[in-house]
């Protein structure tokens, strides 16, 4: 599953959909207002429900959110997510999060085949804790 | 809830690739759907009417449309449901073409995909509620920002209208490089017989409020409401007493460079800008001034004040044009010019000094390090622009006044020689490429090549400059007066300004359209626009296009008296709020206060971000139709899908 802020990393799918890229359909874009709306819940609810990594593509630092900052307070929440799952041991790298500006098509796409392929070396979450 | 799903075939480009019957058959068994129709195009005319049709004949109360981005036709949906009679809220758009159907070629996961994408969008539209737009009072005024040829024209066309103007200008003078300028390409107007009418025009209307030697310190607020902070600096001189005699620059003992002539010449430390500035009246130069008082004895007019003090003007706007402008590359970055070193290689405004006869030399083409007159010139193009290692974009008018200089200098000096360096010659534009046709005819010769050294000889006193011909593949000598540097265009935005207006730029500082090519004046933030050059290289033509554009696009905000905003923006419930006051502190726009103990959203200001909403410890503040249940439920919907 993949929280895309709906200004860039949203914006990227849709010019890689323009562009016609191809990468993998295991991750279900879901477009949010901003990186900084997404909740550390948000994200445990992803893993818990049988998502088996978590990506998030927001704007790139220091300058571009749309909305001053929110891409600050999405590194925040999601390094505290990364201890908590470490914590738990679940691996952290099934939660990653990157900038992704609106033009960066080609990125998007490699981030999201980058990701699949680790999680599937990883295997299934659900599997291995349930 | 009685939900209605729309699926789009586009064609092909969704059917091509998803099985749009599986998506129907699957989307059919989710909670709350009570309708799913396909159709090949939903946005056509045909297709809106399905949506109208369903909705009252099954008595839908929320529809879902699977298709293309919702950038592309979420509007087209939203008038769709509210001509069935449904709030616009009761709609959510989802794409299964850019985000799916055209990024894969496995029909089967793709169509998997499609199924948890529509299933999402009906978790979240089960939670969402109908909301009316927040409408807000706004201040008929606009504050211009830059004085050049854009803000005036902005600046003058609001004025027409009726609207009250602040124009604001940051050195002593309006006029901005325009005035600067000899003639201007293609048709070789005075740019100063053009300009100064509407510099006086501009200074003369009652709309109009202008304040030179300003800055802006800070704004806040939003569209229709900016409070806005202005520094006025000291000028040190009365404008209204001054009566323009002279008397004080005369017996003034500092000497500094002109900004104006760009140091070809020189100014006392109390100065007119350039004969026709506006404010008319002299300015003193504080930083170099040593307060001797010699002026202030010699002025009949008494008009002489050295002890003014900076001022903070604060001023509500409606709305915010930025034409800031721009500078010139500064040459000292490319040492291989030498710029900077030799006084006879000088870069483009300075020869347009050069050939004025209000300019250091009175209109005589002499070089600036000894006075002899020029008959050999070399013009060299694309210097910083079109450069990796400087500015990669082109500066887009260098090619049109290059050729003007050449053509100018050609004819002002009879058995001249002028020769231009280029890459290529970019003339597109009316009348354009046969201004460079008429350059050539009238002897100037290109040279497709760039230039490797430049150094002076001490014997003869020529700027040599060894350059290679890339059409006739040789090295090429030419031993010349004067070298004209054809320097970038770089944005005079600074950081300060960009952050206090929140807007965003690209990597070069020009500020970024909403969108390039439909609304090229308007800038993410709500009632801030943009005209001339701060957003990109352009002409003066295409500067004062997009000023009376912006004008236009300030007036449609405020001419009607108030403006109507999205209303989906964070709300708190004020039982569960404790008044922590975190949402106080992460909240970007300071649209947050605690009023009584509980946090209190201003609803002009929210621009619905959410970063409350994901702070909140006690789920108080929520972003309305994206609250956390319904982020919630869409995760569990989308992970639901087999």
């Amino acid at each position: 599953m993949a929280f895309l802020c709906k200004w860039c990393a949203g914006a990227a799918a849709e010019t890689a959909g323009v562009m016609r890229l191809r990468y993998d359909p295991a991750v279900t874009p879901v477009i949010v207002p901003c990186t900084g709306r997404v909740t550390p819940l948000m994200i445990l609810t992803a893993l818990l429900n049988g998502a088996d990594g978590v990506l998030i593509g927001g704007c790139h630092t220091p300058n571009d959110c749309h909305y001053v900052a929110g891409n600050f307070k999405a590194f925040k929440r999601v390094y505290m997510v990364k201890k908590l799952l470490e914590q738990v041991g679940i691996e952290p790298e099934r939660v990653r999060l990157e900038w992704i500006s609106a033009t960066e098509a080609p990125k998007l796409a490699r981030v999201i085949n980058e990701f699949t392929e680790e999680i599937r070396r990883l295997g299934p979450l659900g599997g291995k804790y349930a | 809830m009685r939900i209605g799903v729309f699926v789009c075939h586009c064609g092909v480009n969704i059917a091509g690739v998803v099985d749009v019957k599986r998506v129907v058959e699957e989307i059919r068994k989710l909670p709350g759907v009570v309708h799913v129709e396909d159709y090949t195009y939903m946005c056509s005319e045909p297709g809106q009417e399905l949506i109208v049709k369903a909705v009252k004949e099954r008595g839908l109360d929320g529809v879902v449309v699977a298709a293309c981005t919702p950038s592309l036709h979420y509007e087209t949906f939203a008038r769709a449901v509210e001509r069935a009679g449904l709030s616009r809220y009761r709609l959510e758009m989802v794409s299964i073409r850019e985000l799916d159907s055209w990024v894969h070629l496995d029909k089967n996961l793709a169509t998997e995909k499609a199924v948890r994408i529509v299933a999402g969008a009906v978790a979240k539209l089960l939670g969402n509620r109908e909301y009316e737009p927040i409408r807000i009072e706004v201040t008929r005024r606009v504050l211009v920002i830059g004085g050049g040829i854009a803000g005036i024209t902005a600046a003058l066309s609001l004025a027409k209208m009726g609207i009250p103007v602040i124009l604001v200008e940051k050195s002593p003078s309006i006029g901005g490089k325009m005035a600067m300028l000899h003639e201007t390409f293609p048709t070789l107007d005075c740019a100063q017989c053009i300009l100064t009418p509407l510099m006086a025009e501009v200074a003369r209307h009652p709309l109009v409020k202008i304040y030179t030697l300003s800055e802006v310190e800070s704004i806040e607020g939003c569209v229709g409401n900016f409070k806005v902070k202005l520094v006025v600096k000291p000028s040190g001189v009365k404008v209204d007493a001054c009566k323009l005699c002279g008397f004080c620059e005369r017996v003034c003992p500092v000497e500094v460079p002109s900004e104006f002539n760009r140091g070809l010449s020189k100014r006392k430390a109390i100065y007119i800008p350039f004969a026709q500035a506006v404010p008319a009246a002299y300015v003193v130069d504080f930083e170099h001034c040593t307060k001797c008082g010699r002026c202030i004895k010699v002025c009949p007019a008494h008009a002489i004040d050295l002890e003014q003090r900076e001022e903070v003007i604060e001023e509500v706007v409606g709305a915010i044009i930025v034409a800031t402008g721009y500078e010139l590359y500064p040459a000292e970055k490319l040492p291989e010019y030498q710029y900077g070193v030799e006084n006879d290689v000088i870069d483009s405004l300075q020869f347009e000094r050069i050939l004025d006869v209000q300019g250091p030399t009175r209109g005589e083409i002499r070089r600036p390090s000894d006075g002899r007159p020029v008959k050999r010139v070399v013009f060299i193009q694309c210097v910083g622009s079109r450069d990796v290692n400087h500015l990669p974009y082109c500066s887009k008018i260098c090619c049109m006044y290059t050729a003007k200089h050449a053509l100018l200098f050609l004819e002002r000096v009879p058995g001249s020689e002028a020769y231009v360096f280029y890459i290529d010659v970019r003339a597109g534009g009316k009348g354009f490429e046969e201004f460079i046709k008429r350059a050539q005819e009238h002897g100037a010769v290109y040279i497709k090549g760039r230039v490797s050294r430049i150094y002076k000889d001490k014997s003869t006193g020529d700027v040599v400059v060894e350059g290679f011909d890339l059409l006739d593949n040789r090295e090429i000598v030419i031993r010349a007066d004067l070298v004209v540097l054809a320097l970038g265009m770089v944005s005079a935005l600074d950081r300060k300004l960009v952050e206090s207006l929140k807007i965003p730029v690209d990597q070069y500082m020009f500020v970024s359209e909403v969108h390039p090519k439909l609304r090229p004046v308007e800038t993410p933030v709500a009632g801030v626009l943009v005209a001339g050059t701060v957003q990109g290289p352009k002409d003066i033509p295409e500067s004062i296009a997009q000023a009376a554009s912006a004008a236009a696009k300030a007036a449609e905000l405020l001419l009607r008296g108030y403006i109507e905003r999205e209303p989906l923006v964070a709300e708190v419930n004020s039982e569960k709020c404790n008044g922590c006051r975190v949402c106080v502190s992460v909240c970007p726009y300071g649209a947050i206060e605690i009023y009584e103990g509980k946090a209190r959203v201003n609803e002009a200001l929210c621009e619905g971000c959410g970063a409350c909403a994901a702070s909140c410890p006690v789920g108080a503040v929520q972003l309305r139709n994206y609250t956390e249940d319904q982020a919630l439920e869409v995760i569990r919907a989308v992970l639901r899908v087999k």
